[in-house]
């Protein structure tokens, strides 16, 4: 099992730590399993304390492989809301439902697009709302249990409560991850779990350990880059406070996390510095998701919602056949684009910049800090 | 791979270490605990079967709750076998099983395994009471790993109760069910969910599988045992079991109140006054705020089963109790299920697909499975199933009226007791009444009126006294199911057991169709009495209902004393009886 979990992840040089710890907890393990009768009452009490935090978040999407809901905490008692930010809650009509059933339409207040977090807000009258408190957040060593709530697949609707899953953090790591062809954005450290925590709904969920400490914020699926598993994980809560404070306090948050990309050997749209729409159709109309601040796509004026018509004078139709078009293409080549932004057709010339590329002990191209 | 073994190397080196180290040496407590562990799982373990089909192929898995052989499975596992199959016990033997009863909706097959009357068996739980958050194990042949049918287990956590998953298909419906993190595979179909003390909790049947290939993703749904404890008589009458209906559409209205939409004329709710509109408070003891807590509770009974009702109307509660319609008709139940045997639908989202053999890497297209292949019983299946339509297996519908017939007769020694009925006694107000039967006619002489009824032509007309259904007409179809018995009657079914009233123990149920009507004759399981007579003249209308109590010698033999008699939810009359002659 240890290797398997190398094997998923990138080794690297905080593996053999991580596998001294691993030991030590495993044998922390036996006594919990051991303490499973006195402990039943207790776990199911700090369950439904947890479940009273975690939230049904309905928006948009319900096309195939498309999920139209996920999952989110409330971080305080007037109605924030900490959630995955995703195409769901890319809406005016964004519904929030606790598991007491009230029900609310949610205001986006900010987000995150580094860690792809975002903050809601419901217009609670009262401020009588359960919530975890980022600030008491945890950290868990390696081995120790946790219990992952989310609403996976949907499952609880109304005033059900969500899912719960127990399981074990097999490891702390950077995430070296993808979403279809693009690299996950975020690549600091996350817990890796050993339980099926990262199904589709579930991004926005709770972690916690077994007092009902949050402990970290279910991630959005995504593929090993390595293997192409589904990863299981979540991002550390510990750091959340100051993000979210940062974002509802309106603060430009794109550079966080370190931007440094390995080496591509063909160009890509992420070298340039933007993302597509999500390809979830037969052919998906190339627009353009989102574009990185300060990056060649950025400098050279493409914004989100250009639509891409031709690559170097080549008719461009789908996301797909741009990804085709670009797999041929140099990473440094110059390419031009052509776009179509309210009805005017523009061409822009980009080219990607020397990358920095960190090499770690196994002289395989890694990522940093 | 140089770095693989290396960290292999290293955790071996550290394992000796903490071994050695007094520190990670386990204390009494957890070696008890986990001996204990052991233990149950290999108790629970004794009573898992894997489930294949006649020529061995195929497969699931079940679970025995009998020492005669029962074993419970999914309906969607049974299907492909047919009447026959081949069940592995963990001690390594295979046995003939016959199937006995099927509920399509809910997704659960009863079958029998033959050849000992000791058989292992689990214990049955109360999935009431299970919880988020308890411990449970799995037991079962995924992926039909185990050739010498030791069952696999998986261990977890429940994630949700009383979970509601929408139909798969045209029949498959899983309401209240446990959802745990508890590995459930492909092969796992049919197989146990136990909790922490072996306890028997679900039938696992389902999973949440979608993108991610047909594996285990950490949800896997288990139909309750306490739906199951319900269906059980139902299975055991080799019937095609159907699930209820309240005979009303409700839909949930802005300010979130359940209302209903839509109602049958015909169905015992509106006669039990639930009307277009009115908001459904209170379901079998269960607050009903949305569409689908009234689907997720209703699923859970079978169809007849009587449950409690609250509705509200103008600010006033009406608190009522109802009959459930059936969810479909015979006819319709049994062409669904026939054509799903002749062209089986790919598994749908959520049901647990069959694990092909190894021969067979990709989705073989269907061949008409059951139906081109009929493969000769084996002597002890031939023995113990009668094919009917309309029944999974009649052999243990015959089986089980004989039962109950044979004991009715025996304790009350009422073989000879002619057409000529004569019945004195009091109602409650100490004034007296008598009752006079013959084979043709019947007359009730009451404080308040007299009556008579006569039974030569249209039995439907003579549902005298009036206000009361029918009771002398119930009384000569009793009479003539003493007379005539299990063959002559009519028609006679055992329909397994009912409750009498909302909340009340479940009572068997033999169903007698002559003249067009439905006569249920009600017996205690414990005592074999007699306890009620529920006539129904009509498909619509409320049936006269006979309640027995107060059973003691009249005449030097066993009858009931103490009657009440219903029409609906009114009380016709109550009495005891003091003197009944037979001539």
């Amino acid at each position: 099992m240890i290797c398997e979990i190398y094997k998923l992840l990138r080794c690297n040089r905080r593996m053999l730590a991580h596998c001294v710890r691993f030991h030590i907890a495993s044998c922390v393990l036996f006594t919990f399993l051991a303490a499973n009768a006195t402990w039943g009452a207790n776990l199911q009490q700090t369950i439904r304390e947890a479940q009273a935090k975690v939230v049904k978040i309905y928006g948009a999407g319900g096309l195939r492989g498309m999920e139209a809901y996920q999952t989110g905490i409330l971080i305080s008692p007037s109605g924030d809301v900490l959630t995955a930010l995703s195409y769901v809650l890319d809406t005016d009509d964004l519904t929030v439902i606790l598991d007491d059933g009230r029900k609310w339409q949610a205001e986006l207040l900010g987000s995150d697009p580094a860690r792809e977090l975002a903050v809601l807000h419901l217009a609670v009258e009262e401020q009588s709302l359960n919530y975890f408190d980022l600030q008491e957040a945890v950290e868990v060593e390696v081995g120790q249990r946790v219990l992952a709530l989310s609403n996976l697949y949907g499952i609880a609707t109304g005033e059900e409560p969500v899912s719960v899953l127990q399981g074990v953090v097999t490891a702390e790591a950077p995430l070296d991850a993808r979403r279809g062809s693009e690299r996950s954005r975020y690549r600091d450290s996350v817990y890796i779990l050993d339980v099926v925590a990262n199904n589709p709904g579930a991004a926005g969920g709770a972690l916690v350990d077994w007092q009902g400490r949050l402990v970290g914020v279910l991630g959005k699926e995504l593929r090993s880059r390595m293997t192409g598993t589904w990863l299981n994980y979540a991002l550390p809560a510990k750091d959340l406070a100051q993000v979210v404070d940062d974002i509802k306090a309106g603060k430009e948050l794109q550079q966080v996390v370190g931007e440094r990309v390995a080496a591509e050997e063909s160009l890509s749209a992420e070298s340039l510095g933007f993302q597509l729409v999500p390809d979830v159709l037969p052919r998906t109309p190339p627009y353009i998701d989102s574009v990185r601040p300060d990056s060649p796509a950025d400098r050279a004026g493409l914004r989100t919602d250009d639509l891409i018509v031709f690559v170097d004078r080549e008719p461009i139709a789908s996301c797909k056949a741009f990804h085709r078009a670009f797999g041929f293409r140099e990473f440094d080549e110059l390419v031009s684009l052509s776009i179509l932004r309210d009805g005017a057709l523009l061409e822009f010339h980009l080219q990607a910049e020397e990358v920095q590329a960190v090499v770690d002990d196994e002289g395989e191209a890694g990522t940093g800090p | 791979m140089k770095f693989i073994l290396k960290t292999v190397c290293i955790s071996a080196l550290l394992f000796t270490a903490n071994s050695a180290h007094a520190q990670s040496t386990p204390n009494e407590e957890v070696l008890k605990a986990e001996q204990q562990r052991i233990a149950t799982i290999e108790r629970a373990s004794a009573a898992t079967v894997a489930v294949f089909d006649a020529a061995g192929q195929g497969g699931g898995s079940a679970v025995i709750i009998s020492s005669d052989g029962f074993a419970l499975t999914n309906f969607h596992v049974t299907a492909p076998c047919g009447a026959a199959m081949k069940c592995g016990l963990p001690d390594g033997n295979v046995y003939d099983a016959v199937i006995v009863g099927i509920d399509p909706v809910g997704d659960v097959g009863l079958i029998q395994l033959l050849g000992r009357d000791d058989f292992p068996h689990a214990e049955l739980g109360d999935s009431e009471t299970v919880a988020v958050g308890d411990w449970v194990f799995v037991a079962g042949n995924p992926f039909l790993l185990a050739d010498d049918f030791q069952p696999s287990i998986s261990y977890g956590i429940v994630s949700g109760v009383r979970r509601y998953q929408y139909p798969a298909g045209t029949l498959l419906e899983y309401s209240e069910s446990i959802q745990t993190d508890a590995a459930i595979n492909p092969g796992n179909s049919g197989g146990p969910l136990f909790d922490a003390q072996g306890k028997l909790i679900g039938i696992n049947g389902r999973g949440s599988f979608e993108k991610r290939g047909r594996v285990n993703v950490g949800v896997g749904y288990a139909i309750s045992i306490n739906q199951i404890k319900r269906f059980l008589s139902h299975l055991k009458s080799g019937r095609i079991v159907d699930h209820a209906s309240l005979g009303a559409i409700v839909s949930t209205s802005e300010d979130g109140r359940v209302l209903v939409d839509d109602i049958l004329e015909t169905c015992d709710a509106f006669r039990r006054g639930l009307r277009y509109g009115d908001e459904v408070v209170r379901f079998a003891d269960r607050r009903i705020t949305s569409t689908n807590a009234l689907k997720n509770a209703l699923g859970v009974y079978p169809r007849d089963w009587i449950v409690s009702l609250t509705y509200r109307r103008d600010g006033e509660t009406f608190d009522t109790s109802v009959r459930l319609m059936g969810l479909h008709d015979e006819s319709q139940l049994v062409d669904l299920i026939q054509r799903e045997a002749e062209h089986p639908s790919e598994p749908s989202p959520g049901e647990l697909p069959q694990p092909k053999g190894e021969e067979k890497p990709k989705p073989v297209p269907k061949l008409a499975p059951a139906i081109s292949k009929k493969p000769k019983l084996p002597k002890a299946v031939a023995e113990r199933f009668t094919h009917r339509r309309g029944y999974a297996n009649y052999w243990y519908n015959r089986q089980h009226q004989q039962e109950i017939w044979n004991r009715y007769r025996a304790i009350h020694a009422l073989e000879d007791v002619g057409p000529n009925w004569n019945i004195q006694g009091r109602l409650t107000d100490e004034r007296e009444f008598t009752i006079e039967l013959s084979d043709q006619e019947a007359s009730i002489r009451l404080p308040y009126g007299q009556s008579g009824a006569t039974f030569r032509g249209d039995l439907a007309a003579q549902l005298s006294p009036p206000g009361s259904g029918g009771l002398l007409l119930t009384l000569h179809l009793w009479q003539r199911f003493l007379d005539k018995g299990l063959r002559q009657f009519g028609e006679v079914v055992y329909l397994g057991q009912l409750p009498l009233g909302s909340g009340e123990e479940p009572v068997e149920c033999l169903v007698g169709t002559y003249g067009g009507m439905e006569t249920r004759f009600l017996f205690s399981p414990t005592t074999g009495d007699l306890v009620g007579i529920d006539l129904f003249s009509g498909d619509a209308v409320d049936p006269c209902s006979l309640r027995f109590s107060d059973y003691g010698d009249l005449d030097g033999r066993r009858l009931p004393r103490h009657w009440h008699v219903f029409h609906g939810d009114q009380l016709f009359a109550e009495w005891q009886v003091d003197q009944w002659k037979f001539e």
